[in-house]
């Protein structure tokens, strides 16, 4: 008996010690990714690295015109994603029990574990096979990222509006779509937002839906018709060129991306802080 | 006088009704976008790949060529292979430590650390694919062919499996990074799962004198379909996966790789690596169809997964309820 | 004389000395100072949130399991301080059985596995050895009539007082010397809870038996000693008989007879 119990204790330590380990083991490649592109990024910024557009070999350049076309393409994503996101939000917060909400529930889940080359080839078909590679097919593909992220956080969020301020507005007779976008919207401001940043997040970092809908463009944007240069997809195509400068902005730019989107984390735990506290 | 009254408080009413009415189907018609997008999907794919399925049917999924250049046959099973089995050999190695963190974040650490170790692991999540291939192609594939897989050869290169030359990247690497890019999710789901096992389940073992490792076991097995649909939704995952993989897998189309140090190909890396410099309409669809089967695949995944963590969560909460 | 001594000593199973517990900064027990006779009946009655179920969790050191919970004092077990630097918590608990208030089976075992865990768990792996103990636990309970056909089917499937009743054949089946009960009939139906009241006079006859209620009928019926907890304060402590029918103190007094909402 004595010696079965020392046998479960010593089972039990082993089993903290590797449970433990396993935290360690994930930890580990986090943190060389983050302490890699913080060295060799840091190498590759100067004054040039904003201000120039993509170099030809050997010469000096930067991701001015990377910063441009992404910011260009994730703001009209944003525009076609984001109302979408939040009225189907409210949609499935306000009308919960609609017969749609379940299955429409169900269908954004689905949706958010698509393969996001999947989106980009469905952004091809639909778009870029039409009128060419171009900044509207890319913004289409990463809008339809982003609509379950917003969809889900919105819908979080109005739920976590109390009801007896619906009540308390509806009692003032005010109509209840009003309620809706007046007083529960407000409420439920600062998850949206989150919703939205998380979305923002996500797709700057896509790459593989640009590919096939943009391609690659070395220079400034020049229309929504034609395509735009790319942060994220830069990192690929500079990463597996042979030439030095390349490689180097490869890194600059996944520095940048990464302290883009840990900023946007951050900035996300600050809103979403009061939340859980 | 009174039926004035009554007329215009129904007229009152008709249009307050109206209104709301209005904003119900409006964002009803909202909601349904997605519902809709993914109809769609289904339908532009099949139109895009359409030449290619004209030309050869249900015998592209049993195909082992890829010939762009010559005779335009296109066969796509090796890349379900390379697929299929770089998402196992991500699971292999990624199942084992996601629910180890999962374990850990419900039943040994403080709410305080908690919030600390989620934030960590959602940082791995936030990482993007490309930076992945990035580290991997400059950091990881140098680490693994000098310190790493030479050991493992050395070991074990009597088995086909680990023989042959050793380049750095290759089927084992990819596998590898999918890992590491899937424990977020993995764990995180089954983290939440876990939390939902009644807390009258863990006293229950304890008061019969269970240590923290069985208390830990009866939590697993009360979740264990969840940890299913955890597992199968990170499979999902490591299916779709594009960017690193192309980045780190060698890219080569071949039916079977010699060893797991040798190049090959998955269905996600062949359409980023090929669809931009495809030249004839015939190619474009192959890819297309690359991408319906792939499309196929992680929906049968998702749905399943998320069914699965949906009844589970239901369920769970349901009796602690009840 | 000191073996004297001892003899009355050792006829306690419990004896609680100056226990404090709290939830964060929250004291829920104050002082409590209490001893806790053998295989004898004790209930510990109070309205709801007076720390009594506390004061059972401290026993077993289930109390100390839930986040920022903290106690002091002594409890000695067997004239074993439970809370002793070297004691493991983990063996305490083995000689300590606990039935909760919802029955808990697990739902993903078998009948017979619900009544096998906590031998499997001691590493018993004699199957004839474990076969007999499942059957007599279950025949203690009263259950073995009712599932010997279904010993396979999940613990779930049992109905509300079964459960119960499986759950307290659960907790002999390691041989216990102690069964703390947390409110064990409030989930269930009058027949049922009447079968439990039985079953619980029964088992006195062999264990010592903590039970907590508020049905203050149910410690009238089955007790053979009272404790009054109020506000985390032990406010009177004696014979079932003497605090029902004579109690010392006004407060047990106006409790009993409904003086509180």
């Amino acid at each position: 008996m004595m010696d079965n119990y020392r046998i479960r204790k010593i089972k039990d330590r082993l089993m903290r010690i590797l449970l433990w380990s396993s935290l360690i083991i994930a930890m580990i490649p986090l943190f060389s990714i983050l302490l890699d592109v913080f060295i060799n990024g840091a190498r590759a910024i100067n004054i040039d690295f904003f201000l120039l557009p993509t170099p030809t070999v050997g010469e000096k350049g930067g991701i001015a015109n990377a910063i441009q076309g992404t910011l260009i393409t994730l703001g009209l994503a944003s525009i076609i994603g984001v109302p979408i996101g939040i009225m189907s939000g409210i949609f499935l917060s306000e009308y919960h029990d609609s017969k749609l909400s379940q299955p429409v529930r169900f269908i954004n889940d689905v949706l958010s574990g698509f393969p996001s080359i999947v989106v980009g080839i469905f952004g091809y078909v639909l778009i870029a096979s039409v009128i060419g590679f171009s900044v509207i097919a890319a913004a289409f593909s990463l809008a339809i990222i982003m609509i379950p992220i917003v969809t889900r956080t919105t819908e979080e969020s109005l739920r976590m509006v109390p009801v007896a301020i619906r009540e308390a507005a509806l009692a003032l007779g005010i109509r209840r779509w009003k309620t809706i976008i007046f007083i529960v919207l407000k409420g439920g401001r600062k998850g949206i937002v989150t919703g939205v940043l998380l979305a923002l997040a996500r797709i700057a970092g896509e790459s593989a839906p640009v590919l096939v809908t943009m391609g690659y463009w070395r220079w400034w944007f020049s229309g929504l018709n034609r395509p735009a240069s790319n942060l994220a997809l830069n990192i690929y195509l500079f990463a597996i060129s042979p030439f030095e400068n390349w490689r180097t902005l490869a890194w600059g730019s996944a520095l940048f991306l990464i302290l883009m989107i840990l900023g946007i984390s951050i900035l996300i735990r600050v809103l979403t802080r009061g939340k859980y506290e | 006088m009174k039926s004035t009254a009554s007329f215009s408080k129904i007229a009152y009413l008709k249009a307050k009704i109206k209104g709301d009415e209005i904003f119900r189907l409006v964002s009803a018609f909202f909601a349904l976008t997605t519902l809709l997008i993914v109809v769609l999907m289904v339908y532009e794919l099949t139109r895009g790949s359409w030449l290619s399925l004209q030309k050869f049917g249900l015998g592209f999924i049993t195909g082992t060529t890829w010939d762009p250049v010559f005779t335009l046959n296109f066969g796509a099973l090796p890349l379900i292979l390379g697929t299929l089995t770089t998402s196992a050999i991500a699971l292999a190695i990624s199942v084992p430590i996601s629910i180890g963190i999962g374990l850990l974040l419900s039943e040994y650490i403080s709410k305080r650390l908690e919030f600390f170790v989620s934030f960590i692991v959602e940082l791995l999540a936030a990482i993007p694919s490309v930076v992945y291939g990035l580290w991997g192609i400059f950091v990881l594939i140098p680490f693994l062919r000098n310190n790493v897989y030479p050991y493992i050869q050395a070991v074990l290169g009597s088995l086909p499996l680990f023989s042959g030359p050793i380049y750095g990247g290759g089927v084992l690497t990819a596998g590898i990074v999918l890992a590491i890019m899937i424990i977020p999710i993995i764990s995180s789901v089954s983290r939440e799962v876990f939390s939902a096992v009644p807390l009258s389940q863990r006293e229950a073992i304890i008061s019969l004198g269970a240590t923290k490792w069985e208390t830990c076991k009866i939590v697993m097995s009360y979740a264990k379909s969840g940890v299913i649909g955890a597992i199968t939704l990170g499979l999902g995952r490591a299916i779709g996966e594009t960017m690193a993989v192309t980045m780190l897998i060698g890219n080569k189309f071949k039916v079977l790789p010699s060893s797991l140090f040798d190049a090959w190909y998955t269905m996600a890396a062949i359409i980023a690596n090929e669809f931009t410099e495809a030249t004839s309409d015939i190619y474009v669809s192959a890819l297309i169809n690359v991408g319906l089967t792939l499309f196929l695949i992680s929906l049968m995944v998702n749905v399943i997964a998320r069914l699965i963590v949906w009844r589970t969560l239901r369920l769970v909460k349901g009796v602690s309820r009840g | 004389m000191n073996r004297q001594k001892l003899e009355a000593e050792l006829s306690y199973k419990f004896e609680i000395e100056n226990l404090n517990a709290w939830f964060g900064s929250k004291q829920v027990l104050k002082n409590i100072n209490m001893k806790i006779k053998e295989k004898a009946i004790t209930a510990i009655i109070g309205p709801s949130g007076c720390g009594k179920t506390t004061l059972i969790r401290c026993l077993n050191r289930m109390h100390e399991t839930v986040p920022d919970a903290k106690v002091t004092g002594r409890v000695l077990f067997n004239g074993v301080d439970v809370y002793g630097r070297d004691i493991d918590p983990v063996q305490i608990r083995r000689k300590i059985g606990m039935i909760f208030q919802k029955p808990n089976p697990f739902p993903m075992m078998s009948i017979y596995d619900n009544v096998a865990i906590g031998l499997k768990l001691n590493g018993v792996k004699d199957k004839r050895k474990v076969d007999s103990i499942v059957e007599k636990s279950l025949r203690m309970v009263g259950l073995w009539d009712e599932v010997k056909d279904e010993l396979n089917k999940s613990g779930a499937s049992l109905s509300g007082g079964q459960q119960q009743r499986l759950c307290i054949a659960r907790a002999l089946a390691v041989e216990p010397e102690v069964l703390l009960m947390d409110e064990p009939t409030s989930a269930l139906d009058p027949i049922s809870s009447a079968k439990i009241e039985l079953l619980i006079r029964e088992l006195a006859e062999d264990y010592t038996i903590i039970i907590v209620t508020h049905n203050m009928q149910q410690a009238a019926r089955v007790s053979d000693y009272t404790a009054f907890l109020y506000l985390g304060e032990l406010i009177e402590y004696g014979p079932t008989r003497q605090i029902f029918e004579n109690p010392k103190n006004e407060l047990t007094e106006k409790y009993l007879t409904g003086g509180f909402g």
